[in-house]
Parts: structure tokens; C-alpha cells; sequence
């Protein structure tokens, strides 16, 4: 164990003295696909619910796909599949993109995440009273104003407790990122085991890592819930 | 000049009609109660007068300013230009039976909103304008920081007539405000209704409560299978009832 810790702990960490490496790039993993589902999942999740087929039915194609199909593949598509096709490799653009793994790691993360997470906010809002919808119609709210101030900041509210499951969920799926040479947390707990033949410590330090982000992520959520919740919770004495 | 004025509306169902031809006209001041056994198209009515229900005709006219409609396939009337709706709508403030206020928002900010995001008005000026308003229908200042679940439904319902008042509206629609309410609940709202018709309030209020219809409304509509069965002043309504359909009605109501 401690000489796991003290060959491997910068690289368990953040750097392996070339490279970021472990800790910091799953969370820079965990970040920008969060970031980016979240961003594209909100406009996505209100066209999944337009009464619109031509609208509704792209995204459910979309969301259908990507929840349909192991991650895991969909990264192996995105990294090894595209970038076998001539028309990949012979774009200027998209041969810079897809020669990174990192690049076709987020990309992926991204598009994955963001299909459970437009699901999840689809499900908040169908979900949201009707009643509040009628009263926003009632005092002259137009659409946008109708999503931007009542529909929108209560169905995200309400879909907080099933959206961190999936932040935690997506943590745990990084860890797919080494087959695209992305030396993530995991990568790093191979190489330690390779040079140490101590399995246990090394996939055992990899575990606690993850458990720990996992513990802050909890606790953020918790924090989050506590005060976007309120009107959820019965009354305080 | 009439505040209000609908004219002959109709609404249906598929092929059946809840409404039957239906108007009214109601002048500044007024306050018509519109009575009549569920069923009878009563709140139907009046959801089409902010067209939260479309109807299929008539016309609608605010200060003698009329929604313009357009006819859908399905034979209902949409309003031709949403802008003009909207605006139409602050003018005519809702109270509903179930309160429908914003969940996540506090009480206060249920009643800045839509002030503040559909009329423009400065957040500062709103907020003071909600705080009057919340005292005026007698809500206690603790209660302003709280959210609608935890209130008692006659506080959200004086909650929901404060969100009315804040838009400044040339009439109120009131849809049953008192049938979800506790009994003994039901008197702190109508109090403060009786309050809003005494300050010379235009209010069109469906209801099941006769004491209301018969002492505060100035003129009181009874509807029957989507008609207007018997109206005119409370006093002719209910102590010189024409219709055999009123008189077993209110003999019904009133045991």
C-alpha cells in the first residue's frame, strides 16, 4: 500500500509529471459532460414534450439511441468507428477532432449524459401541476415567459433528487475512458498495478478516490436540495 | 360603457354543447354571481371569458375592446394575436378553485411576478405593491417568506386573490374560490370578496355559497344545461323565483 501511495499519488492525483492524469481529469471529464448534457438536455427535454411530432420525435430518437445502446460502445463508435471512415479522416476539422481521445471521450460522455438528463427534466416537466400552468396563462404570461418563470424553475427543482443519481451515475461511467487511451483515475490504478502486481491497493485506492468524490457530490446535492426544496418539505416546528 | 360585455356564447364538447348561447354584460362596480348546479356550465363560462376555454362563438369585449379570434379546424375560436390576449388577460385577473398558486415561489413572490414579468413593473415598486395587498386580504407579514404548501387553503386562497389584486385588474374572475376550502374556512375569504365588491370592484364570481350571491353580488345569473335559466337582482332571483328549475335548486342548496 504505501508503496502504491508513494510511486503513484501525483499521478492518483492530477499529474504523472508529463500529463494531467487521475483525480483531475475524471473530474474535468465529469465537468464538461455534465456542463454540456445539462446545457443542451434543457432545450432538448422542452422540445421532448412538444405536442409538435416533427419537434418531439427527433429528440425521443435522440434520447432512444443513446439510452439505448451501452456507453461503452457508443465510445469505441466515437473513437475507434468514426475515425476508420475516409470521410472522417479526409475532413481537416473533423480529423483534429476525432484523433483526440479526449475529444471523442467528452463528445461522447456528453451526448450520453445529456440524453438520461433531457429524459429526466422531459419527466419534471410533464410533471409540473397543471393547475400553475394554467394560472401562469390566466395572468398573461406568454411561452417563454410561461417556461422561464414557472414551468422551468420548478420542474428542474423537482427533477434535482433523480439528476444527481445521474451525475453520481456518470462519475462511476468515466472510469470507460481509458479505452480511448484517457488516463482518467482507472488508467492510472492499471498502470500501478501493472508496475506493482499489488491489485488489491491499486484498484482498492482507485475505489476510495471515487467514493470520495462521490461523498462531496452527496453532499453538494444535499446542500442544493435543502435550499431549492423547501416548498417540498413538510414544515419545520 | 360596459367593462365587460360577452355575447352569445357557445362551447362545446365534441358533439356535446356545454354552452348554449350566453351573455352578459357587466358595468363598472358590478358583481355578478353566477349560480347553478355542477354541470350546468357554469365555470365553463367563465373560463371562456379569458379564454382559458376556447369557445366555438360569440364575442368577448373588454372596455369595448374585443378579442379578435380566428376559427380552428376543430371549430374552436383561438385569439388571432397572442400578444393581444395576453394583455387582455392581466385585465382579467383569475382566482381559482384550487388556488393554482406557483409552488416553488414564495407567497410574496407569487404575487411580484407577474407585475414584475409579464407588466414591467420595477421590482422594487412590485414588491411594495404585493406587501399592501397581502396585508389588505389580511395576511400576517410571517407568512409573505413562506410557500404556498405550507399555508392553510383559506390563507392560499387570500394569497391568490392578493396575485389578482397586484396585476390592478379591470375585472376579477372568481372560479369557485371557497369549494376546496375547510367550512371554516370558507368566511375569512368570502369576507375579504365582500371587501373587494364594497370598494366598488368589478367581480364576476361563480359560486356555490347563496349567502354571497344573495347579499354582496349586484346581479345574479342562474345557469341550467347551458343556459342562462333565470337572472336579474338578487332580491328578484331568490325571493321572487320564476323558474320551476330555481326553485328546486334553491330549495336544494339552501335545506
Amino acid at each position: 500500500m504505501n508503496d502504491i501511495i508513494q510511486q503513484f499519488w501525483q499521478a492518483f492525483l492530477w499529474s504523472d509529471g508529463y500529463h494531467f492524469t487521475g483525480v483531475a481529469i475524471t473530474l474535468w471529464l465529469l465537468v464538461v459532460s455534465i456542463g454540456f448534457g445539462f446545457v443542451m438536455s434543457v432545450p432538448l427535454a422542452i422540445a421532448r414534450v412538444s405536442r409538435n411530432k416533427f419537434v418531439s420525435w427527433p429528440v425521443w430518437v435522440y434520447t432512444y439511441v443513446f439510452r439505448g445502446t451501452p456507453l461503452y460502445v457508443q465510445l469505441l463508435l466515437f473513437y475507434s468507428g468514426l475515425y476508420s471512415l475516409d470521410v472522417v479522416r479526409n475532413h481537416e476539422l473533423l480529423n483534429v477532432f476525432f484523433r483526440d481521445g479526449m475529444n471523442c471521450t467528452l463528445l461522447s460522455f456528453a451526448l450520453n449524459t445529456g440524453a438520461y438528463t433531457t429524459e429526466i427534466f422531459a419527466g419534471a416537466i410533464k410533471a409540473t401541476p397543471h393547475g400553475e400552468i394554467e394560472a401562469a396563462r390566466a395572468y398573461g404570461m406568454s411561452r417563454f415567459t410561461l417556461y422561464r418563470c414557472v414551468i422551468l424553475p420548478s420542474a428542474l427543482r423537482r427533477a434535482l433528487p433523480a439528476y444527481s443519481n445521474e451525475v453520481i451515475l456518470m462519475l462511476h461511467a468515466t472510469t470507460v475512458a481509458f479505452t480511448a487511451t484517457v488516463p482518467d483515475i482507472l488508467k492510472v490504478a492499471r498502470d500501478a498495478n501493472s508496475a506493482t502486481y499489488d491489485s488489491f491497493n491499486a484498484f482498492g485506492l482507485a475505489a476510495l478516490l471515487y467514493l470520495c468524490i462521490t461523498f462531496v457530490l452527496v453532499a453538494l446535492f444535499r446542500r442544493a436540495e435543502r435550499r431549492l426544496l423547501v416548498h417540498l418539505r413538510p414544515i419545520q416546528a | 360603457m360596459y367593462k365587460l360585455t360577452v355575447e352569445d356564447l357557445h362551447k362545446s364538447y365534441g358533439s356535446h354543447e356545454v354552452l348554449k348561447g350566453i351573455s352578459l354584460k357587466a358595468k363598472a362596480g358590478d358583481v355578478i354571481s353566477i349560480i347553478g348546479s355542477s354541470g350546468s356550465g357554469k365555470s365553463t363560462f367563465l373560463r371562456c371569458i379569458n379564454m382559458l376555454e376556447k369557445p366555438h362563438s360569440g364575442i368577448i369585449a373588454l372596455n369595448g375592446e374585443e378579442i379578435r379570434m380566428t376559427r380552428a379546424k376543430n371549430g374552436e375560436l383561438n385569439a388571432a394575436d397572442p400578444k393581444q390576449l395576453q394583455k387582455m388577460r392581466t385585465k382579467l385577473a383569475m382566482v381559482f378553485q384550487h388556488f393554482n398558486l406557483w409552488g416553488h415561489m414564495t407567497v410574496l413572490d407569487n404575487v411580484t411576478e407577474a407585475p414584475i414579468h409579464v407588466l414591467g413593473v420595477d421590482k422594487v415598486q412590485a414588491r411594495e405593491n404585493a406587501i399592501n395587498y397581502l396585508k389588505k386580504v389580511g395576511l400576517d407579514e410571517r407568512v409573505f417568506k413562506m410557500y404556498p404548501s405550507h399555508l392553510s387553503g383559506g390563507q392560499q386562497q387570500r394569497v391568490a386573490i392578493a396575485r389578482a389584486l397586484a396585476v390592478e385588474p379591470e375585472v376579477m374572475l372568481f372560479d369557485e374560490p371557497t369549494s376546496a376550502l375547510d367550512p371554516e374556512l370558507v368566511g375569512e375569504v368570502l369576507r375579504v370578496m365582500q371587501t373587494l365588491a364594497d370598494e366598488g370592484r368589478t367581480m364576476i364570481v361563480v359560486t356555490h355559497e347563496m349567502a354571497f350571491a344573495r347579499n354582496v353580488s349586484t346581479h345574479t345569473m342562474f345557469l341550467h344545461q347551458g343556459r342562462v335559466e333565470e337572472e336579474g337582482h338578487p332580491d328578484e332571483v331568490f325571493s321572487h323565483t320564476r323558474s320551476e328549475r330555481l326553485k328546486q335548486f334553491l330549495s336544494g342548496s339552501l335545506k
